[in-house]
């Protein structure tokens, strides 16, 4: 049983690094087991091929512009997923896409895909986050916890200090 | 006249778009334009130059750990810092890994499918490729196993009726020419240099401490202390596994990369008579050997008008033929400068002035570098022919190792001038990465032979001054000479500005009107079909195009993959 947590987007055009700053806050907040990797995938693509070959399964952290109201938390599954890729309703999909595409012709496409993202307020230059992304940020950590819970993974919160 | 717009061009960063006049099958006219604003630069000021490496390691997901290098080099110039010898070789062995991941990547993922049609593949005889394959190299995955299995692979991926990573080909295009045997051989090879790919990867992973985002560079060195016991150091057991991650990727470079690149080149034969483009190549010496980056194990510098005799090398990071000769113009480009142009990079601005899409005024988020005065191609192609004029013994090796297969397999002689095309950019990225992976070796066994001399040091620490410094840091980039250009004052970044190769290559016209590399290489290209611009494409991504660290920021919300427009 092997999974993935991918924080993708970039830091330094704010809200589009949400993805990268919740797998952070999922690493503080939470002691992974051995079978759970965090990784901070940044904008990168085909470097991702290793790390996401044969998985069980991949949680998806990420910006995602679907025209909702900026902070909506937005969650996809199954046949929603290939859409979710295919319209670039992520800012910097192209990578992962790409990714995703080989896996396929490999035949080592994990078995099971999720999408945690937030409606972004700004993709402008900026290393901050704005506050109403910022503040959803537990929300998607909780999400990315709870799949990963219900799915056999046993993850223990980090004591309080360590956080 | 037919005008022609893709938007955007690239399989991967897709944020540049590419028009061309085309009249009786020719291009006529070209305009290379990027699509997004960068202004990372204005993050950077004020803060701490140590933090610069990893904030500019964001600027690209492709380029990661050649933007960490080159921000560490630029401020351990302004600082005149030595660096140790561990840190100059294991970030030797970063870059040269990385450096041979992008090379194979681009030419199997990102560009082969410009030549290869794979809906002609399922059309070929798998023990016919077999015995071709095994014909042309002595690859152990050439056997008729190995191509069975791929022809069914194909043919069930098709069959499932969803092509993929497959989609968006021009399959069935008349400039198509390679024999179903040949299409089903490249892509067995395409599946194989996934696998291939991640020995590269794991390199980077291993000493960089991870991938994609590397955690171990400083100025000054790098942070990761050696030969513990502890997990997280570079333990001897660990440097023992890049060895086995070396040997395989040679394997692979020397038994199938360059036999491909060979084989494509002689069956397109026609296509080194295209893409030429701008002939002053400009590249920069990388592989420092010594502690203060004034040895290289490679040369660089700059050659005029393709005459290798008018060869100047460039000798260290603060060598002045170098750090006087780059400026870059915006009168094509959508910024101001507060007084003209064109600007030293340690003048730069970063100030937009958006206008739209103009012919004759602006068009491109890309500011317009120059080599004194003139445009010029950084790339693999600049790389190997600065070698080449410097008598670097290597390149020799390969390049004509390399012409003399291509002549064989195309039954006519093929000599150096072929080189200046679109072809002759895929023959001198193989030839790079052919002598990069012999590199990576080299810098693999000083590394191991300088621990058992029991120096552990990796890492000066930085002394700032009070008052203002200037720095300079190139690297060999991949796409070619990526330089960093640092202003420090009281220990605070004052002016940041990164001249990347693919600024120099994708750039538009600049202050004398004179068009960049991708714009004068598109010139006279055959297009078949105004619809289906393939021959643009080949041409544009044998540069290997990556623009996203040429200018960022994206609007583009839900458009289509790709738009191409013939008006």
């Amino acid at each position: 049983m092997r999974a993935v947590v991918l924080g993708i987007g970039n830091i330094i055009l704010s809200d589009e690094g949400v993805g990268v700053r919740a797998v952070e806050a999922l690493g503080r907040g939470y002691r992974m087991p051995e079978s759970v990797t965090l990784i901070d995938g940044g904008t990168s693509g085909m470097e991702l091929l290793d790390d996401l070959s044969g998985l069980d399964l991949l949680v998806v952290l990420d910006t995602i512009v679907a025209g909702k109201v900026p902070g909506t938390v937005i969650s996809l599954a199954g046949d929603e997923i290939p859409v979710f890729f295919r319209k670039k309703l992520s800012p910097h999909q192209i990578g992962l896409s790409d990714v995703l595409a080989s896996l396929e012709l490999l035949g080592a496409l994990p078995a099971e895909t999720l999408v945690f993202g937030v409606q972004p307020v700004s993709l402008e230059l900026g290393m901050e986050m704005s506050p109403v992304v910022a503040e959803r940020v537990p929300e998607l950590v909780e999400l990315a916890a709870a799949a990963l819970r219900a799915r056999g993974y046993e993850l223990t919160p980090a004591p309080a200090g360590q956080r | 006249m037919t005008r022609v717009t893709i938007d955007p061009i690239t399989r991967i960063e897709g944020h540049l778009r590419i028009d061309v006049d085309v009249d009786g099958g020719r291009v006529k006219k070209a305009w290379s334009s990027g699509q997004m604003w960068r202004g990372v630069e204005l993050i950077l000021l004020g803060r701490d130059p140590r933090d610069a490496w990893a904030i500019t390691q964001r600027i690209c997901g492709v380029c990661t750990t050649v933007h960490a290098v080159t921000s560490v080099r630029a401020v351990e110039n302004a600082l005149q810092m030595e660096v140790p010898l561990n840190a100059q070789y294991i970030r030797n062995i970063i870059i040269l890994a990385h450096s041979i991941h992008d090379f194979i990547v681009h030419f199997y993922h990102l560009s082969a499918l410009d030549w290869v049609d794979v809906t002609s593949a399922l059309k070929a005889d798998p023990d016919k490729t077999a015995s071709l394959a095994e014909s042309l190299s002595n690859w152990s995955l050439n056997n008729k196993h190995e191509m069975r299995k791929t022809h069914e692979r194909l043919k069930n991926f098709v069959n499932g009726g969803q092509l993929g990573i497959f989609t968006n080909g021009y399959w069935g295009h008349p400039a198509m020419k390679l024999s179903p045997e040949v299409n089903l051989l490249a892509v067995a090879h395409y599946l194989q240099a996934l696998e291939v790919q991640r020995h590269a990867n794991k390199i980077v992973s291993i000493l960089g401490g991870k991938s994609p985002h590397i955690q171990n560079v400083a100025v000054g060195g790098v942070a990761n202390p050696l030969a513990t016991d502890s997990q997280a150091v570079l333990t001897v057991e660990r440097l023992l596994a890049v060895k086995e991650h070396i040997d395989a990727l040679n394997d692979f470079i020397k038994n199938v990369y360059m036999v491909d690149v060979a084989a494509v080149g002689a069956f397109y034969a026609d296509w080194t008579k295209y893409g030429a483009g701008v002939t002053n190549y400009l590249s920069v010496p990388d592989i420092p050997l010594d502690t203060k980056g004034t040895k290289f194990a490679f040369p660089g510098g700059y050659i005029a008008n393709k005459d290798l005799g008018s060869y100047k090398a460039i000798k260290t990071f603060g060598d002045e033929f170098w750090t006087k000769g780059v400026e870059e113009g915006v009168k094509h480009s959508w910024y101001d400068y507060n007084k003209g142009g064109p600007l030293h990079p340690f003048k730069g601005e970063t100030k937009p002035n958006y206008t739209d899409f103009k012919d004759d005024g602006k068009y491109s988020w890309l500011k317009s570098p120059t080599f004194y005065g003139k445009p010029a191609q950084v790339g693999p192609l600049a790389r190997v022919l600065n070698m080449l004029a410097a008598d670097y013994a290597p390149a020799k090796k390969y390049a004509t190792g390399t012409l003399d297969l291509v002549s064989t397999l195309a039954h006519t002689k093929v000599g150096l001038d072929a080189m200046h095309s679109t072809i002759g950019r895929h023959a001198a990225r193989m030839i790079s990465c052919a002598i990069n992976v012999d590199l990576l070796g080299d810098q693999w066994n000083l590394l191991m032979g300088n621990i058992a001399k029991g120096d552990m040091a990796t890492f000066n620490k930085p002394v700032f001054p009070k008052g203002e410094v200037m720095g300079v840091g190139f690297h060999e980039a991949p796409r070619g000479a990526l330089s960093h250009w640092v202003v420090i004052d009281d220990g605070k970044i004052k002016n940041y500005q990164c001249v990347v190769p693919s600024t120099w290559n994708a750039c538009p016209r600049n202050d004398k009107d004179e068009p960049g590399p991708y714009e004068a290489s598109l010139l006279d290209n055959p297009i078949a079909d105004p619809e289906k611009p393939l021959e643009v494409l080949r041409t544009i991504h044998s540069f290997d195009p990556c623009i996203a660290c040429a200018i960022h920021l994206t609007d583009k919300e839900n458009d289509t993959a790709v738009t191409v427009k013939a008006v």
